[in-house]
C-alpha cells in the first residue's frame, strides 16, 4: 500500500540538494525497520516517488514522499518511527494511505504551491516598496522573462499568482500530532518513546511576503521569479544581476487542484479551482 | 524551537560554493559535546576533499576512540575544495572544525593522516589556513615574527597556545619530507598509546608546561617521533650520514618502534557510523576483517609495514555488520582488508552477510578476490554477471618478472580463473600491472599484451553458441614507485619519458594482437609518478621545495585538473633540489636511509635478502601461512607468526627447505591438472562444433 509522508525540511538540511536528500531517505526508511517495498531485479529499489524536488537553499514544512509498504502501518506509527530515525532539521509532520494509480501520484497532482519570504538582513528593498508591491500585485499583465534550460521565453504570470501578500498574518504549521484525533491514538500507542507524543513542530511561521503561486508541470512559478520581476520594474536591481540572497524563502504547502478535470466541479468551485493540500488526499490510517 | 544554526561559513557564501554539504558538520551520528566541559579538542584531519575523506575507516575508528573519551572532543576536518580555499584566503576565514564549526586554531591538537603522497601541498594548506606558523620550530615561540623585526628575545610558548600538530598513516612511515611542519608522528596503529598522548597532555596542560617540554615528554613514548629533536647530517656525496637525537636529551629514542594493536577482535571499532548526506567515494559500511598480509609482495608498503597478518573473530564482525547497519541506514556494506581472500573464515562471513542481509536489499559488495570456485559463485550470486567484471592483479606480465616481485599468482591461476568464468557467463576482465619494476625488459613489457591475448584465447575457444557475444579485457598500468621498508627500497626510477616510452611498448603490442579489438589499454600519469618517488623516498631537505611548491599554487596534486607539473619544476628550481638524486640513483646497499631511525618490525636484513633474491634469481619467498621467513615482526607477539597449541601461542618456525620441495611437486601438478583440463576441454568444444555442423547439415539437406 502506497504511503504519502509529510515532511518538514529546515535548519541547515536547507543546503542539503534534492538528489542527496532522496538517498537520504532511504537511509532513514531502512533505520526505521518499516517493512518498505522493493522493486524486482539485479538492483532493487525502493518504490517512492517526490511530489515536488526543492532547490537549495529553502527551506520548507511541506515535502511530499510517496512510499510502498509491504503492510499497513498506522499513521502515528509511521510517524513516530521516522521521526526516530531522522536527523536534525527533517521532521516527519504526517504520513497517510493515498490510492495507488497513475493520476494519483504527487507528481501529477502538483498545481499550487505556497511561499513566505523574508528578507536577508541588508537585502531588503528600498523604503516603499510595499506600495509598489500592491500596484505590481494589481496588474493584471505581469510579462515575466522565464529562462528553461534551452528556452528563453516572455510568459504573462498575472493569472499564476493566486495570492500575494505583504506582512501576511503568522501561522502554525501542523502535523498529525496536532490533529486531535491522532494525538489521542498516538499517546495510547506511546510511552516506550519518550518525546514523541506531543511531538508537533510548534513552528509559528511569519514573514514578510506570501505568495501563493501555481506550480507543477502545467505552469509552474518560481517566487523568485515573481519577485525578480518586480524588482526590475521598479528598478530595484539590475535584471542581468538580481540579488540571489535577497530572500530567505520557505515552501509552507503543496497543493492539488481537485477541480481540475472535472468539469461539474469547475463551475462552482470559487475562481474555477479548488485547492487541497496534498496530504488532504490521503486517508489517516489508525 | 527554531533553533539558531551557526555556520562558520555565511549563508551567501555556502549558496555560492559548490556542495556546501562539505562544510556543514551535520551529518547523522555526528558526536557533539560541550566544549566547556572537555580538556582536548582533536581536529582530525583528511588532507583531501570531503568526499575521499568521508571514506577513510582509520578516521572513523580513532573518531570513536576518541570520543569515547569524556574528556576527549574529536571533530573532523577536510581540505577546503579550491573554490572555498580561495574565499576563505580573500575574507581571512580560518580553518575550521565540522562539528563545532570553530577555528581549528583554538584546538589541542590538529592530527592529519598521511594516506598518500601527492596530499602534502594539502597538509601545507590546512596547517596554513588555521593561521599557525608552517614550521614546528616556529611555533614554539609566542613572538616569532615579532622576535625577529623588534630584536627582542624569543618568548617559549605555553602548551594549549596553538594545536599540536601530529601526523600518522603511512606515509608517516617516512615522515622526512614533511618531518618540518610537523610536531610530532605517531608512528603505527592509532589504538595503541593515543591514550597515553593525551593523558599526558592533559596533565603538562594543567601544570603550566611549555610547548617545548611538553613535545620532550611526548617523545618519550614509544611510537611518537619529535622530528625537531632528531638532526640528520649528510655526506658529501648528498647521501645521509647520521641520524642523531639531540645530545642534550640522552632520554630520547635512538629508533622509533612501530605501533600495532595485538587484538582487532577487542580493539576499538566505529561505534556509531558517520552517515553523509551528499554521495562519497565509499558511501558504504566497512568492515575490517583483517590487518596486514601474508603475501609478501616485494614492492608493497602496506604488505610489510601491517605486520605481522592479524585476523578478527568472525563472529565479532557478524555483530559488528548487523549493528553498523541498523546505525547507518547504508544499502551496502563491504569487506576491507589487504588480501581478503586470504581471510580464514571468508566463506562464512560471506554465506552469513548474503543470507542475513540479502533478503533486506542490502548490497554485498565484494572486494577484489581471488577468482575461484567460491569467489565466482559468491559473485554470481551478489552481481549481475552481464554487468561486472573480473578484476586480476597480476602486476606483471611474465611469469618470471612475477617471480621477482613475488606476485604468487600463476599464469595457469589467471587463465583457469578467467575461462571458469566466461563459462559462467562473464564477459569483462580487467587487469592491473606495474611498468619501471626492478630487472623488467622489454620482453615482460609486451608480455603483458600476451597474457591479454591468452586470456582472449580462453574466451574465443568457447564455441560461439555458447558465449555471450565479444570478451572485453581492460588493461590498466601504472608506474611502479619503490616505497621505505620494501625489499624494492633500493631499486631505482626512470625519467617521465622513459616511463611513457614503457606505456608504449604495451600498447603497440597490444595492437599486434590477434583479438586486439577485444583488449583495452589505459596508463598512469608519468610527472605525478616522479613526484611520487621523490616524496617516498626524500629526506628532510624535500621540505623546502614542497613549501616552494605549495607558494606556486600548487594544491590539489592528486587531481588531475589541478595538478601542474610546472610548479614543482619551478620549485625544484628555486630550492636547488636535484631530483634524479632522489629517483634515478642507484641506492648502495650499505646506505643508511632517512626512514632508518623507524622501527617497523621487518628487519632491513630481511628486506636486503628480499632484495638479493628478486635481483639475483627472482626466486620466489613463501607466504607466512606456508612458512616463517624470520621476518622480524614476530616481535610484537602476535597474529600469524603464532600458532595455537594447547591454547598456548607458539612461535613459527622456519622450514623453507621442506617448502620450497613441495611447492616443486605441487606446481608440476597444478601444470599438468590444468593441461589435462584444457585438453579434455578442446575434445568438449570440438564434440560441441563437429553436432554443430552435423546439425546443420541435416537442415541443408533438408
Amino acid at each position: 500500500m502506497r504511503y504519502r509522508i509529510r515532511y518538514s525540511k529546515q535548519g541547515l538540511m536547507k543546503y542539503i540538494g534534492h538528489l542527496d536528500m532522496m538517498r537520504s531517505f532511504q537511509k532513514i526508511l531502512r533505520r526505521t525497520g518499516i517493512d518498505v517495498t522493493f522493486s524486482e531485479g539485479y538492483s532493487p529499489h525502493m518504490v517512492m516517488s517526490y511530489a515536488f524536488p526543492l532547490g537549495v537553499g529553502m527551506t520548507s514544512d511541506s515535502e511530499y514522499v510517496d512510499v510502498d509498504l509491504n503492510r499497513p502501518y498506522p499513521s502515528v506509527e509511521l510517524v513516530r518511527r521516522l521521526n526516530g530515525a531522522s536527523p536534525e532539521g527533517i521532521h516527519i509532520l504526517d504520513a497517510r494511505e493515498v490510492p495507488v494509480g497513475k493520476g494519483s501520484k504527487g507528481m501529477t497532482l502538483v498545481a499550487r504551491a505556497d511561499y513566505t519570504l523574508n528578507f536577508r538582513e541588508g537585502h531588503e528593498f528600498p523604503e516603499g516598496w510595499k506600495e509598489n508591491f500592491s500596484r505590481f500585485i494589481a496588474q493584471t499583465e505581469i510579462m515575466a522573462v522565464k529562462k528553461g534550460k534551452k528556452t528563453v521565453k516572455e510568459i504573462n504570470i498575472a493569472p499564476l499568482i493566486y495570492q500575494a501578500v505583504v506582512d501576511p498574518e503568522p501561522f502554525t504549521v501542523k502535523g498529525i500530532a496536532d490533529d486531535a484525533d491522532a494525538a489521542e491514538d498516538d499517546s495510547a500507542a506511546s510511552g516506550s518513546h519518550e518525546n514523541e507524543a506531543g511531538d508537533s513542530l510548534d513552528i509559528v511561521r511569519s514573514g514578510d511576503i506570501f505568495l501563493a503561486l501555481s506550480a507543477g508541470s502545467a505552469a509552474n512559478i518560481r517566487p523568485e521569479l515573481v519577485m525578480e520581476t518586480f524588482a526590475k520594474q521598479y528598478g530595484y536591481e539590475d535584471p542581468e544581476h538580481p540579488d540571489p540572497f535577497r530572500f530567505r524563502i520557505n515552501r509552507d504547502e503543496v497543493f492539488a487542484d481537485t477541480v481540475a478535470g472535472d468539469a461539474e466541479e469547475a463551475k462552482t468551485a470559487a475562481g474555477g479551482h479548488n485547492f487541497v493540500p496534498l496530504i488532504g488526499l490521503g486517508k489517516i490510517i489508525s | 524551537m527554531s533553533k539558531v544554526y551557526r555556520t562558520a561559513l555565511d549563508e551567501d557564501i555556502l549558496l555560492s560554493i559548490e556542495k556546501p554539504e562539505r562544510y556543514l558538520g551535520n551529518e547523522l551520528n555526528t558526536v557533539k559535546k560541550d566544549k566547556t566541559k572537555i580538556d582536548i579538542r582533536f581536529a582530525m584531519a583528511f588532507p583531501d576533499v570531503y568526499e575521499i575523506g568521508m571514506s577513510h575507516l582509520g578516521i572513523q575508528i580513532l573518531y570513536s576512540m576518541f570520543n569515547r573519551r569524556e574528556d576527549t572532543w574529536c571533530e573532523r576536518v577536510y581540505s577546503p575544495w579550491v573554490d572555498l580555499d580561495r574565499i576563505m584566503r580573500e575574507k581571512h576565514i580560518p580553518l575550521f572544525a565540522l562539528e563545532s564549526q570553530d577555528p581549528v586554531r583554538e584546538f589541542d591538537f590538529l592530527g592529519i593522516t598521511l594516506q598518500y603522497e601527492l596530499c602534502y601541498t594539502n597538509v601545507l594548506q590546512l596547517i596554513d589556513l588555521t593561521g599557525m606558523p608552517l614550521h614546528a620550530e616556529d611555533r614554539l615561540y609566542e613572538n616569532k615574527g615579532a622576535a625577529a623585526s623588534s630584536g627582542d628575545s624569543l618568548q617559549e610558548a605555553k602548551l594549549g597556545e596553538m594545536p599540536i600538530v601530529i601526523g600518522g598513516g603511512p606515509c608517516a612511515y617516512n615522515p622526512e619530507p614533511i618531518a618540518d611542519f610537523f610536531d610530532m608522528f605517531y608512528i603505527g596503529e592509532g589504538e595503541t598509546v593515543y591514550d597515553q598522548l593525551l593523558d599526558l597532555y592533559k596533565r603538562c596542560k594543567k601544570a603550566g608546561a611549555t610547548r617545548r617540554e611538553f613535545l620532550l615528554r611526548a617523545a618519550q613514548i614509544e611510537g611518537i617521533y619529535v622530528p625537531m629533536f632528531y638532526t640528520p647530517a649528510y655526506n658529501e656525496d648528498g647521501t645521509l650520514k647520521t641520524f642523531t637525537p639531540d645530545p642534550e636529551h640522552p632520554e630520547l629514542p635512538k629508533r622509533i618502534r612501530k605501533q600495532a594493536e595485538a587484538d582487532l577482535s577487542t580493539a576499538p571499532y566505529i561505534d556509531r557510523p558517520l552517515v553523509p548526506y551528499m554521495r562519497v567515494t565509499q558511501d558504504r559500511v566497512v568492515l575490517e576483517i583483517m590487518r596486514g598480509c601474508i603475501r609478501g609482495c616485494r614492492f608493497c608498503q602496506a604488505g610489510m609495514i601491517y605486520r605481522p597478518n592479524r585476523v578478527k573473530d568472525v563472529d565479532v564482525l557478524k555483530k559488528q555488520a548487523e549493528r553498523l547497519l541498523e546505525l547507518s541506514g547504508q544499502d551496502e556494506i563491504t569487506l576491507s582488508s589487504l588480501s581478503s581472500s586470504d581471510y580464514p573464515c571468508l566463506q562464512e562471513l560471506v554465506t552469513y552477510l548474503i543470507d542475513e542481509f540479502g533478503k533486506k536489499q542490502v548490497n554485498i559488495a565484494l572486494p577484489s578476490l581471488r577468482i575461484d570456485a567460491f569467489s565466482l559463485d559468491v559473485m554470481s550470486k551478489v552481481q549481475d554477471v552481464n554487468k561486472s567484471s573480473l578484476t586480476f592483479a597480476p602486476e606483471a606480465g611474465s611469469q618470471r618478472l612475477r617471480d621477482v616481485i613475488n606476485k604468487g599468482l600463476t599464469e595457469e591461476d589467471i587463465l583457469h580463473g578467467a575461462g571458469e568464468a566466461f563459462r559462467g557467463g562473464w564477459n569483462k576482465v580487467k587487469l592491473y600491472f606495474m611498468l619501471g619494476q626492478p630487472t623488467e625488459t622489454e620482453e615482460d613489457r609486451k608480455d603483458i599484451a600476451h597474457l591479454a591475448q591468452k586470456i582472449a584465447d580462453v574466451y574465443y575457444e568457447i564455441p560461439k553458441e555458447a558465449r555471450s557475444g565479444k570478451c572485453t579485457i581492460s588493461i590498466s598500468t601504472s608506474f611502479f614507485v619503490p616505497k621505505p621498508f620494501t625489499p624494492f627500497q633500493w631499486a631505482v626510477m626512470y625519467d617521465p619519458g622513459d616511463y611513457l616510452g614503457f606505456a608504449s611498448t604495451v600498447n603497440h603490442e597490444v595492437r599486434e594482437m590477434k583479438n586486439h579489438k577485444s583488449i583495452r589499454y589505459n596508463w598512469h600519469e608519468a610527472y605525478v609518478t616522479v613526484l611520487e618517488g621523490l616524496f617516498a623516498r626524500g629526506d628532510r631537505r624535500v621540505a623546502k621545495t614542497i613549501e616552494s611548491a605549495y607558494r606556486h599554487g600548487a594544491l590539489f596534486d592528486a587531481w588531475s585538473e589541478y595538478w601542474d607539473w610546472s610548479r614543482w619544476t619551478a620549485a625544484m628550481s628555486d630550492t636547488g633540489l636535484n631530483l634524479a638524486f632522489y629517483t634515478k640513483r642507484q641506492r648502495r646497499e650499505d646506505e643508511l636511509f632517512p626512514w632508518d631511525f623507524i622501527d617497523c618490525g621487518v628487519t632491513k636484513k630481511f628486506l636486503l635478502d628480499e632484495w638479493h633474491r628478486a635481483t639475483h634469481d627472482g626466486t620466489v619467498t613463501p607466504n607466512c601461512r606456508e612458512n616463517c621467513n624470520a621476518c622480524g615482526a614476530m616481535k610484537y607477539g602476535c597474529g600469524i607468526c603464532y600458532d595455537m597449541a594447547d591454547g598456548k601461542p607458539v612461535p613459527r618456525k622456519n622450514h623453507y627447505q621442506e617448502w620450497a620441495k613441495a611447492q616443486e611437486k605441487i606446481k608440476a601438478e597444478k601444470k599438468a591438472q590444468f593441461e589435462a583440463e584444457k585438453e579434455a576441454r578442446t575434445a568438449e568444444y570440438e564434440a560441441f562444433r563437429e553436432a554443430a555442423r552435423a546439425e546443420a547439415e541435416e537442415g541443408a539437406k533438408a
